[in-house]
């Protein structure tokens, strides 16, 4: 069994590091996580965002989440918002697609189009 | 639903909707008497009594967009396929607790699913809301509690990786030392 004495271990070493992540100025990803983007698997995208940003160890990008955002046929639907306010809406969302959001969007800028609301409702 | 960790994580929005700072869940499994019990009690708002007598219906919500809210209903729907029952608590301003009961023999009994998912997110999500979590079988009781997480953290936020990873770890092995052979579909 695992101990809360471990966390102070933990607690020194992040110590070190944590020095070198400042700054929340970035991106932030938003993630509808109401009863309908549940029920369709926001959760492990939710978590797959977390993951994959953790790996990049980008440590200006938030994620958090909110309500139901209003399109619920086309849940799990994520938003993400860059540091100059623009908004972009990714629906029908997976964990699979969250990976390729992360690199392509997140990293380098492109937003992935064919995973974004208004291809969705064409 | 497919699992009681998506209604947990459902039913928590709402505490976090109704500006909770602390939110305890337990989740009871007693075989002696075939019953899990799922309790979730919050610190929030409360619920207007007005509100609170057709609350499980899926055409009773707060919000302003639309006239359905099908969380609550949802939950009630599974607890009565398992030969349970849904009971509110609440008191404005005072605090809300949802308590789902499951037979747990009962073919239709939804599987636990990943509680530990569900309070990891919940955490990511929400890192400024206390979180308790108690497991509990008829003889053994597991106990996880952000606020000794952070006594023990100070400074380093409770949402870094490695901190995250080892509450994963926490969990994990109370679930299995609370719900091992005692829900069937727990490995002991």
């Amino acid at each position: 069994m695992k101990s809360l004495a471990e966390l102070e271990e933990i607690r020194k070493k992040t110590l070190d590091q944590m020095s070198l992540r400042k700054g929340n100025d970035g991106m932030r990803v938003i993630v509808g996580m109401a009863t309908c983007g549940i029920a369709a698997g926001a959760r492990p995208v939710m978590s797959a965002f977390v993951e994959e940003i953790n790996k990049r160890n980008l440590t200006d990008v938030t994620v958090t989440m909110t309500g139901c955002i209003g399109v619920c046929r086309l849940e799990p639907v994520v938003e993400i918002i860059d540091k100059d306010g623009n908004k972009v809406t990714y629906v029908k969302m997976t964990p699979e697609k969250a990976a390729r959001i992360v690199a392509e969007h997140i990293v380098n800028g492109r937003v992935c189009v064919d995973y974004t609301i208004g291809e969705a409702e064409k | 639903m497919r699992d009681l960790s998506l209604h947990l994580m459902d039913i928590v929005q709402n505490s976090i909707s109704a500006k909770a700072s602390e939110v305890c869940i337990s989740i009871t499994a007693d075989n002696k008497v075939d019953l899990l019990t799922m309790k979730i009690a919050d610190n929030g708002e409360g619920i207007e009594e007005s509100l609170l007598e057709d609350i499980t219906s899926p055409f009773t919500t707060t919000r302003k967009t639309r006239k359905v809210g099908m969380g609550i209903s949802l939950l009630k729907a599974s607890s009565n396929m398992a030969c349970g029952d849904l009971e509110i608590y609440s008191k404005r301003f005072e605090g809300t607790t949802v308590e789902a009961t499951f037979k747990i023999s009962h073919i239709d009994r939804l599987p636990l699913g990943d509680i530990t998912e569900t309070i990891v997110t919940l955490i990511i999500a929400s890192p400024h809301i206390e979180f308790e979590l108690v497991l509990s079988n008829e003889d053994d009781c597991f106990r996880f509690s952000t606020a000794e997480v952070k006594a023990q953290l100070k400074e380093v936020p409770i949402t870094q990786v490695e901190v995250l990873n080892w509450i994963r770890e926490y969990i994990n092995s109370g679930i299995k030392i609370i719900f091992g052979g005692v829900l069937n579909e727990i490995l002991s």
